[in-house]
């Protein structure tokens, strides 16, 4: 179990940093990729299989590959060849590395964090597993949040193809 | 090393996660990439979630209210990045670069 969560906590996060290091920018969406199959496995061991699949699906499929069509549709040359400028690397290392220290500090000494997982019942039958619970909550205790949501990506359709009209005034 | 896998595991992982995000958002100069560790911080975010749902066991099932704000997160998060991707390539049209340290007309 631990053996797991160390592998895929490795991936997750060398992915993100690939992100952040690579010149290409397809090599970043394909490190992007990475990162969100090792988050998902993570979602998985955590007993949560409705939103590691969803993890797989919504980010790795439909957003990474909507980022790749972008970065070839734009043909984006591999920038950046030259340095990073010093004050701005210099104050971003600085921000960073601060911040995760607070971060790891807050974490360790709080008495929260210690918590073994616990045990949690088996699914047995068909009205046990979270996919089923998920759902009777999304439509029953958050019925409303659930239609604005569907407002929400209406509005985001017709908003990207007014955006993507050739003439933009 | 520790054989029981403890909230602390998760969450300094998420924390880091959000660290790299972080970073990227901070030093990369392309547009595009500058997206992508957005995702990467709300990423990090939907893990501590996931986390903290599993680890508040009630009647022997985890608080599933966390996964439905996950949800939500996702939806909002596949939104964000249709529109963000559409701006970014209108402002590629007229502007020809995604870099941020060109589309500076707003500095004068």
């Amino acid at each position: 179990m631990t053996f797991f969560f160390f592998i895929f906590a490795a991936m997750t996060l060398i992915g993100g940093i690939g992100v952040v290091v690579n010149r290409n920018p397809v090599s970043s969406a394909f490190s992007m990729i990475i990162s969100f199959l090792g988050l998902a496995a993570l979602f998985i061991q955590l007993d949560a299989y409705l939103v590691g699949i969803l993890q797989i699906l919504v980010y790795a499929g439909a957003i990474m590959v909507l980022f790749l069509f972008i970065i070839m549709l734009l043909d984006i040359p591999k920038a950046e060849n030259k340095r990073f400028p010093v004050f701005t690397l210099g104050t971003s290392i600085v921000v960073v590395v601060s911040f995760a220290t607070l971060i790891v500090t807050v974490i360790t000494r709080s008495e929260v964090g210690s918590a073994k997982l616990p045990p949690i019942d088996p699914v047995k039958g068909t009205g046990n597993s979270d996919v089923h619970r998920i759902g009777e909550l999304l439509f029953s205790t958050y019925w409303f949040p659930i239609q604005v949501v569907a407002v929400l990506l209406l509005v985001s359709t017709v908003g990207v193809v007014v955006l993507s009209k050739r003439e933009l005034k | 090393m520790d054989s029981a896998l403890t909230l602390d595991h998760f969450l300094i992982l998420s924390g880091l996660l959000f660290v790299i995000g972080l970073a990227g958002v901070l030093v990369r100069r392309n547009l595009i990439i500058i997206f992508m560790c957005l995702e990467l911080m709300l990423s990090a975010a939907n893990l501590t979630l996931v986390a903290f749902s599993r680890f508040n066991v009630q009647e022997g099932q985890p608080n599933y209210e966390g996964h439905v704000l996950l949800f939500f997160i996702i939806t909002v998060a596949a939104a964000e990045v249709a529109v963000g991707l559409a701006i970014i390539v209108a402002l590629f049209r007229s502007r020809e670069t995604t870099d941020v340290g060109k589309l500076n007309t707003m500095r004068n």
